[in-house]
């Protein structure tokens, strides 16, 4: 399994769309390295230096429809190349999704009022979050003080994590 | 208890079951582009596992960026070109024979009722305009699908909308589509196929179905879907009549792909289309959209027509119609790119391509280019567009450029004034 273990950025914002995760311009790269510096670039949100706030996060905490727009799979990648292997929002768009998983990187959905309770009490803290995919939970630390969080996954995705990838997944299987 | 046209495409389609709602689905079609493909196909040679399932039921075009604007564009054209030659796949749209996947891969015949579609392309949801099942999907099941012909979905549940009334003269498909998406929001069809029915959706062209279901994805519906009737068949006689002995029993062959009165939909909306008027988006979502009488005066600087949304002949005849005798503002450019060959040959014979001319339009080869600032028609920093594309997310048509969604007859009425406006075709109020 990949890492889903260290510190956290959070976005505020819903509907955060795939071209401000990686513009079209950059589809032309043909390697997921080469998107790294271009991650977020597009994205305008106040107090967010995508040049800055990126290095060195594990996971992103976020709002609705993370991921709408275009089907790039370039922007899970840029994601990953950054060392960001998770996204937790209140849900994601469906392309975006599977996209994820389908690279074995998670894309956890928590009801509306446990990502307003993360975002009241870490946002604009340091934060770092350990993922269990196991057990179905997290646990997440800021200032000394550390909680334990449960979410629900579904076999198939759970199943795609494990096997790094649909990729090998499917292989083995049809 | 009866079925939606989407579970029923599913039911008759199962490949696999793995978990409680998963379904690994066997596909009729995967349709492929040089900007997601190139990755697939590179990841499978380096895992030794350079195969497709069946060349067949494999359709590939380089249209994002051509012909290729620079070297690493060239590339991907030339990793699918090599690709689709080792693998003989015979349905492979190159420079000459190119055009916007979403109006090329229907004018070939390649979508039909009752199909399961992939491509890595969010737009794929367009396809459902023939009563298919079309979704995008990124490269992994882009990948997946050519190796081994089948991909994930969960099992779908279904809004069904029902369009009601008679569009008044001078509103069109793009209108509704834009107000159907302002009504619910730019997240509300995620995870959903949004099914179009009523009166308005029955008098619609296949061409008119497609920008329709194009546009689902805007509200993050994983396909939009119409139901076959004798339009379908029509736009198809062409490549079913060897299957069929009449128009009539192909449609009730076809007639088997639509929801059943009992069928469970998650939800079902009406909207009375009769007073809608032609719509713009502002600001950079799909879901904010307004009247153009509303948005009456704001300056744009470029007008693009074009695209998967609205770049075939049908606009580019309404565009022309607004177009004729009259010349663009000076103070904007005009770019128009008929979204196939075919549909360029028929506006030059139509005598559409000479308006746009006379008119002050460049008119350029078939191609994505400017819709998601890849090229032919990139915006400046600051700059407007008017634009019958179908995003208008911040830099989308180049860093720090704004877009304004419109039908072609807006854009056309826009591009002669210089700001945005309603079209004369338009009389209602």
């Amino acid at each position: 399994m990949k890492n889903f273990k260290g510190k956290v950025l959070f976005l505020n914002r819903s509907d955060i769309n795939t071209d401000e995760i990686i513009p079209a311009k950059y589809l032309t790269e043909i390697t997921k390295e080469a998107l790294k510096p271009f991650t977020l670039e597009d994205l305008k949100l106040d107090s967010f230096n995508p040049k800055t706030d990126l290095s060195g996060k594990a996971a992103i905490i976020t709002r609705a429809n993370f991921g709408c727009g275009s089907s790039r799979e370039h922007a899970p990648w840029a994601l990953e190349v950054n060392g960001i292997n998770a996204v937790i929002a209140e849900n994601f768009a469906r392309i975006f999704r599977q996209n994820m998983y389908n690279c074995g990187m998670l894309a956890i959905e928590l009801p509306k009022d446990k990502i307003e309770y993360l975002f009241g009490k870490y946002s604009g803290k340091e934060t770092e979050i350990d993922i269990d995919v196991n057990s179905g939970s997290f646990t997440i630390t800021s200032c000394g003080a550390s909680e334990k969080i449960s979410f629900e996954i579904d076999g198939f995705s759970k199943a795609l994590v494990e096997a790094e990838g649909w990729v090998g997944y499917a292989d083995k299987k049809y | 208890m009866g079925k939606t046209l989407a579970e029923k495409i599913f039911d008759s389609h199962i490949a696999d079951k793995p978990f409680e709602g998963t379904y690994v689905l066997k596909l009729d079609a995967v349709f492929c582009h040089e900007i997601t493909t190139p990755i697939a196909i590179n990841d499978l040679v380096s895992r030794g596992m350079d195969r497709v399932f069946d060349p067949s039921k494999i359709k590939a075009v380089i249209d994002h960026v051509t012909p290729a604007k620079d070297s690493k564009t060239a590339e991907q054209g030339k990793i699918m070109r090599e690709w689709a030659r080792r693998h003989n796949i015979k349905d492979f749209f190159d420079v000459g024979k190119n055009g916007v996947c979403h109006a090329l891969f229907p004018e070939q015949g390649f979508v039909r009722p009752g199909y399961t579609i992939i491509m890595g392309d969010s737009h794929t949801c367009t396809h459902g305009a023939f009563g298919a099942f079309a979704a995008g999907v990124g490269t992994t099941d882009l990948e997946v699908g050519i190796l081994k012909g089948v991909c994930s979905f969960k099992y779908p549940s279904t809004i069904k909308f029902v369009l009601k009334g008679k569009l008044q003269k001078g509103v069109y498909a793009k209108d509704a589509i834009l107000y159907v998406i302002s009504q619910i929001g730019v997240n509300g069809a995620t995870d959903k196929v949004m099914e179009f029915t009523g009166e308005i959706v029955d008098e619609m062209s296949m061409e008119s179905r497609m920008t329709l279901c194009n546009m689902a994805i805007e509200a993050g519906g994983t396909s939009g879907v119409c139901y076959p009737d004798m339009k379908t068949v029509e736009y198809l006689w062409p490549f079913i009549q060897k299957d069929f002995k009449s128009k009539e029993e192909a449609l009730a062959e076809y007639s088997k792909w639509k929801s059943d009165s009992d069928a469970k939909f998650e939800k079902v909306i009406e909207y009375d289309l009769s007073k809608l008027e032609p719509m713009a988006t502002f600001g950079n979502k799909p879901d904010q959209v307004k009247t153009v009488k509303e948005m009456e005066g704001t300056k744009v600087d470029q007008i693009y027509i074009g695209s998967c949304t609205n770049g075939r002949i049908e606009d580019l005849r309404i565009a022309a119609d607004i177009l004729k005798g009259n010349t663009i503002s000076p103070n904007v450019r005009g770019i128009v790119s008929p979204a196939t060959p075919k549909i360029f040959k028929q506006a030059m014979d139509e005598g559409i391509l000479s308006v746009f001319h006379d008119a002050g339009f460049v008119v350029t080869n078939p191609t994505c280019g400017a819709c998601l600032g890849m090229s032919n028609g990139v915006l400046a920093e600051g700059e407007v567009c008017a634009s019958t594309t179908n995003r208008n997310f911040y830099g989308r048509m180049g860093k720090g450029g704004t877009v304004h969604l419109m039908s072609p007859a807006s854009a056309a009425a826009t591009a002669i004034a210089g700001h945005i406006t309603n079209s004369k075709l338009f009389a209602g109020k």
